[in-house]
């Protein structure tokens, strides 16, 4: 907890600090540490999702959409794994850029958000009806929000790191994370499970891989100079 | 004033026992096997009822037009009650009292023989899970048997509504689970109603079926469906924010369309 807080007033004066401008770390050398996160294993039998309780949303997928708990790419790559520094961060400027969340085709979009704590959020509604956005926070204050057809964005922010499952209150099949570190430094892989990090200074980290089904997975880099850093990850899948 | 009174109340009463005697707003056509007898009671409710409501707010109107005060001064004194004519009103109370008992007797023998019956032998076995803000509905799959549901299981991201245990339990893996009620036309269907939260409501007005779900209650339901189609399945009972669209569709098929809608549905498993 005396962490928590301690991390929490790091943020907000490196926070008070970045609003002045400036890129990150600047006039220090800048590594990168990037890499690729696939799987071994048997993988779980996606679901189609049954979204006709909402006419709208199934005209909007002309294919069928299956749930987003695991998705892979080619080459056993993971969609979706948030990659970041979970230790040996030096105080890089917060972001500031804000994070946007969008709620379209009854899906949430992207599935995975990753963002620093006090980052700006904005959560939109793409759809022609309602949503009821309900972020599940425990260690964070729990909110739901109702939001209709070409309502506002809501624009909020978290305080405390913690993985957060998001779901829709009217629509159960909708579900996403809002992954928020303590770090600056952090990406969700792609469809090809590849994440870079850059704007690494010299040191030593600790550079962490998480899935919501494949669970966690660490390992130490360590950058000197502006070299670029290889990790990569092997998660393990299970079919249930 | 008091006439005008008296005739608002006459054109109120007339107006809306018109609308009801028209149909102009009725329910919309009935697809299920019970459903004639549903309406004959309906029906029969709304014409003595309604009888009873005309008469008694044009007596109304009547006696305020009688009694109102007249161009030529003070109004006509009006006897209290108790005092006045207590054999008339207690006869009155007496008549009316007969006919809502009368009604709830018949109706409850309507309500019990649809409700309290048993489902056909064969009838085609379907859960319904009702919860904040869907219904769901599972099909048992080709071994013919409904895996256990384990409430700490569910999870709406894996789309495991039910709570279901594929790993371990072998019968659970070929359970279809849908997020529409898809039938067969003139098969008897029997629902096994779970509640994951709280109360909700199954309501299709064209089945003239409407049951509440109860947590912690398995409430069965029977009906057999005659008219093939899509319907629309709302929630009845208040259940938190999203209540307002707590629905799901009930789509009707032919035997064969069913068969077929099923053997697809096993095999994207």
């Amino acid at each position: 907890m005396i962490a928590r807080v301690v991390a929490g007033l790091v943020v907000l004066a490196v926070g008070g600090s970045a609003a002045g401008g400036g890129p990150p770390h600047r006039g220090l050398p800048a590594g990168t540490i990037s890499g690729k996160v696939t799987y071994t294993g048997t993988l779980p039998k996606l679901r189609q999702i049954d979204m006709s309780k909402e006419p709208n949303c199934v005209t909007q997928h002309p294919t069928p959409v299956m749930t987003q708990d695991a998705v892979t790419g080619p080459a056993n790559s993971v969609r979706y794994v948030v990659v970041y520094i979970s230790a040996g961060d030096q105080g890089a400027p917060a972001a500031t850029d804000t994070v946007h969340y969008d709620q379209k085709g009854c899906l949430y979009i992207p599935h995975v958000a990753a963002m620093q704590v006090h980052q700006p959020l904005a959560i939109f509604n793409d759809d022609p009806h309602s949503h009821n956005i309900h972020p599940l926070a425990r260690v964070n204050a729990e909110w739901n929000k109702s939001q209709p057809k070409g309502a506002p964005p809501i624009r909020t922010s978290w305080d405390q790191p913690e993985f957060i499952p998001v779901k829709c209150n009217v629509h159960p099949w909708m579900h996403g994370y809002f992954v928020v570190l303590a770090t600056p430094h952090s990406a969700v892989t792609d469809s090809t499970g590849e994440f870079s990090l850059a704007g690494l200074p010299p040191g030593k980290y600790t550079v962490t891989a998480w899935h919501e089904r494949f669970g966690t997975q660490s390992q130490e880099v360590t950058i000197g100079g502006s070299e670029s850093k290889t990790a990569n990850f092997v998660l393990t899948a299970r079919p249930y | 004033m008091g006439k005008l009174f008296a005739v608002v109340v006459t054109v109120i009463a007339l107006v809306s026992a018109a609308i009801f005697a028209f149909h102009v707003w009725w329910l919309p056509p009935d697809i299920s096997t019970h459903g004639v007898r549903i309406d004959r009671q309906m029906n029969e409710t709304m014409v003595v009822a309604g009888a009873l409501f005309v008469l008694g707010q044009l007596a109304l109107a009547g006696f305020v037009w009688r009694f109102s005060a007249g161009e030529r001064g003070a109004p006509r004194p009006v006897k209290s009650f108790p005092g006045g004519p207590t054999p008339l009103v207690v006869l009155a109370t007496v008549l009316v009292g007969i006919e809502i008992l009368v009604l709830t007797f018949v109706g409850s023998k309507v309500w019990a023989d649809v409700y309290q019956t048993p489902p056909a032998p064969g009838a085609l076995q379907i859960e319904v899970l009702g919860e904040q803000f869907a219904f769901y509905f599972r099909y048992a799959g080709a071994d013919g048997k409904f895996g256990a549901m384990h409430p700490e299981m569910m999870n709406d991201a894996t789309e495991n509504f039910f709570g279901l245990d594929p790993a371990n339990d072998t019968t659970a893996r070929d359970d279809i689970v849908v997020g529409s009620l898809v039938i067969p036309i003139n098969q008897p269907v029997v629902l096994e109603m779970h509640a994951k939260d709280v109360n909700h409501s199954f309501y299709v007005p064209e089945l003239r079926i409407q049951q509440d779900f109860v947590p912690g209650l398995v409430i069965p339901l029977h009906f057999t469906a005659t008219t093939p189609g899509k319907y629309e399945l709302v929630c009845t009972q208040l259940c938190g924010l999203g209540h307002y669209n707590m629905r799901a569709f009930v789509e009707v098929k032919t035997q064969p369309d069913f068969a077929q809608w099923l053997k697809e549905k096993a095999a994207a498993l």
